[in-house]
């Protein structure tokens, strides 16, 4: 039986030699994580089976990292009940402010997740490990419960669209901007249920951050997970990290897809995302001019160190537009710590960005950073939903850090191949 | 199942951060939810909705966040069931495994209006619009997901050792 990745992924976490799309599986899970706004309900959920404890305290993770350093009251006591029930519980992987990092960012450069293991979330955005050649997938706070209690969760096998990458990136064209593009040309439920398999030699000029950043938005797709056949760029990064030991499941040359879309990555342009939806992309032939307020350069999708190298490189000796307001996030404090002894802070707060410590805030309108009415905002986050950053009727454009660093230069949205020029 | 009520009908890709804004994440209250549901998109709603109520809406229901808070909020506030042509996946299972009930008929979301009163019997598939008179029919769920549905969702599921 021909398999794609995620249904080889599948079928060995399910005791099967073999899966069809749609049969239903109970698959044994290898980590179970969540955050400090869908733990608390995990939690309570957890409570109800009158079961003592997490099956594996190595495999269940916590990280605070939504409204952490706590924005409120509320927010305090959600991190207090994680927190104690982490501690009860002895979690190993329990991650708060000082050592915590945006949890999808943190958990890779932890060494958490390696090739061949299958991950659920409760985040959406769990499936960025697809990166790394895991099955990884976003849910709620009950499956969170259910994992936690039994180690397993329920998946209806998903059938694929393969991205066949060819071709090489041009200068300041990114991960960012290809996922983009796709997300233009298949839209919003245009994986709805499916995985997003990543494969061909166009792989070889992309990065991890590339990577990470592509998976990470398989799910504005509509997709189960998002994943990349492992190469030595993968086995490199799962060297460099200790991750445990990876396990490589390729296709097989005749799996089944739903559809194969080929994209020539030296034809990829800055590409933004325009409200309020991640489908509504443009090229910068079909833009005119946006002004804007605000820039937020960070997120799980883009506050990796190569995020902040490809922003520093434009910001450096310039200065932001007057009126626009420059946040960036480093996304772990050893991001945050890398990019100060490489002198990248000095660059932002030269060119007049303000350096915030981890934290997811301002990409879902939690705060660091919200929107007022009227305003609009380059992002390289993940989401532009009404009210995504703020106020119903504020803006949200996505973008890569490259193009939200050439935005903040000139106060409208703009591309770094015309800063570039300058 | 039978589910009867008056239909509120929406569009194409409704997010969860619509559904149930993030700024009101910082609680898992079932009621303060519900006080804020759908706000983002229709502020008539949390004043207009009514016990039973059902919403009718096109693709993609529940597109965005994993947050159960979203389902967690429309069940609160009192719908008893969510008609659409496709849902999100993470929303999907999120309503299943919280015994908010859903099903997926696109003819049928055509067919309904805004303010329609309808009839879901969701053990034989059939979708009624009383007000119309018009009959729809739906795939029933797997037995698998009917299980935790009867057994009202996924956790009550595992205690009772049904899978």
């Amino acid at each position: 039986m021909a398999m794609t990745m995620t249904q080889k992924i599948l079928a060995a976490h399910s005791g099967n030699e073999a899966v069809i799309a749609g049969e239903l599986i109970l698959a044994d899970l290898d980590l179970v994580l969540g955050n400090d706004i869908t733990s608390p309900v995990a939690i309570k959920e957890f409570r109800k089976l009158g079961k003592g404890n997490v099956f594996d305290r190595n495999k269940v993770t916590m990280i605070m990292d939504h409204f952490v350093p706590n924005k409120d009251i509320k927010a305090a006591e959600q991190c207090k009940l994680c927190r104690d029930f982490c501690m009860e519980q002895n979690v190993t992987h329990f991650y708060d402010v000082g050592e915590m990092g945006i949890e999808h960012a943190l958990i890779p450069e932890k060494g958490l997740v390696t090739a061949g293991n299958a991950v659920i979330g409760a985040d959406s955005h769990t499936c960025t490990y697809g990166a790394l050649g895991a099955f990884s997938t976003g849910v709620g706070s009950t499956d969170m419960a259910c994992g936690m209690a039994t180690g397993k969760a329920w998946f209806k096998v998903p059938t694929a669209v393969k991205f066949d990458l060819t071709g090489k990136l041009t200068k300041y064209v990114s991960g960012k901007d290809i996922i983009l593009h796709i997300i233009g040309k298949i839209g919003v439920d245009g994986a709805l249920y499916r995985s997003m398999e990543f494969t061909g030699e166009g792989l070889d000029s992309l990065s991890m951050a590339d990577r990470f950043c592509m998976a990470n938005m398989a799910i504005e797709a509509g997709a189960k997970n998002g994943i990349f056949e492992v190469d030595k760029t993968t086995l490199q990064y799962i060297q460099d990290h200790n991750c445990l030991e990876p396990t490589i499941y390729k296709a097989d040359d005749d799996a089944e897809y739903d559809k194969v879309i080929n994209i020539d990555l030296s034809k990829i342009e800055p590409t933004v995302a325009f409200p309020h939806l991640p489908e509504n992309t443009r090229t910068f032939s079909q833009i005119g001019e946006v002004k804007i307020d605000q820039v937020v350069i960070g997120s799980c999708t883009n506050g990796r160190l190569e995020d902040l190298i490809a922003a520093a490189e434009i910001m450096k000796g310039r200065k932001a537009a007057k009126n626009v307001r420059v946040i960036v996030i480093p996304a772990t404090q050893n991001v945050y710590l890398e990019a100060m002894e490489m002198g990248l802070l000095r660059t932002f707060i030269e060119f007049g960005a303000v350096v915030s410590t981890p934290t997811c805030g301002p990409c879902l309108g939690g705060y660091m950073g919200i929107l007022a009415a009227g305003e609009r905002a380059v992002a390289t986050t993940n989401r532009n939903f009404v009210g995504r950053m703020g106020h119903p009727e504020s803006e949200v454009y996505l973008a890569s850090p490259a193009t939200a660093a050439a935005s903040a230069i000139t106060g409208r949205l703009t591309s770094p191949w015309e800063v570039a020029e300058l | 199942m039978k589910y009867t009520g008056n239909v509120i009908k929406y569009g194409d890709n409704v997010d969860t951060d619509v559904i149930i804004p993030a700024r009101y994440l910082n609680t898992s209250d079932h009621k303060e939810l519900a006080s804020h549901c759908m706000e983002d998109l229709d502020k008539t709603f949390v004043s207009r909705v009514k016990h039973g109520d059902i919403i009718t809406a096109g693709l993609n229901f529940g597109c965005g966040s994993s947050r159960e808070h979203a389902p967690i909020a429309i069940k609160a506030s009192g719908v008893s069931i969510v008609i659409a042509k496709s849902f999100a996946r993470i929303f999907y299972r999120n309503a299943i495994n919280i015994g908010l009930a859903i099903v997926e008929c696109p003819v049928a979301v055509d067919g309904i209006s805004e303010g329609d009163i309808v009839e879901v019997d969701l053990d034989n598939g059939i979708i009624s619009n009383i007000t119309t008179g018009d009959k729809y029919k739906t795939a029933p769920f797997p037995e698998f997901v009917q299980k935790i549905i009867k057994n009202g969702g996924l956790m009550q599921a595992i205690e009772n050792d049904v899978f």
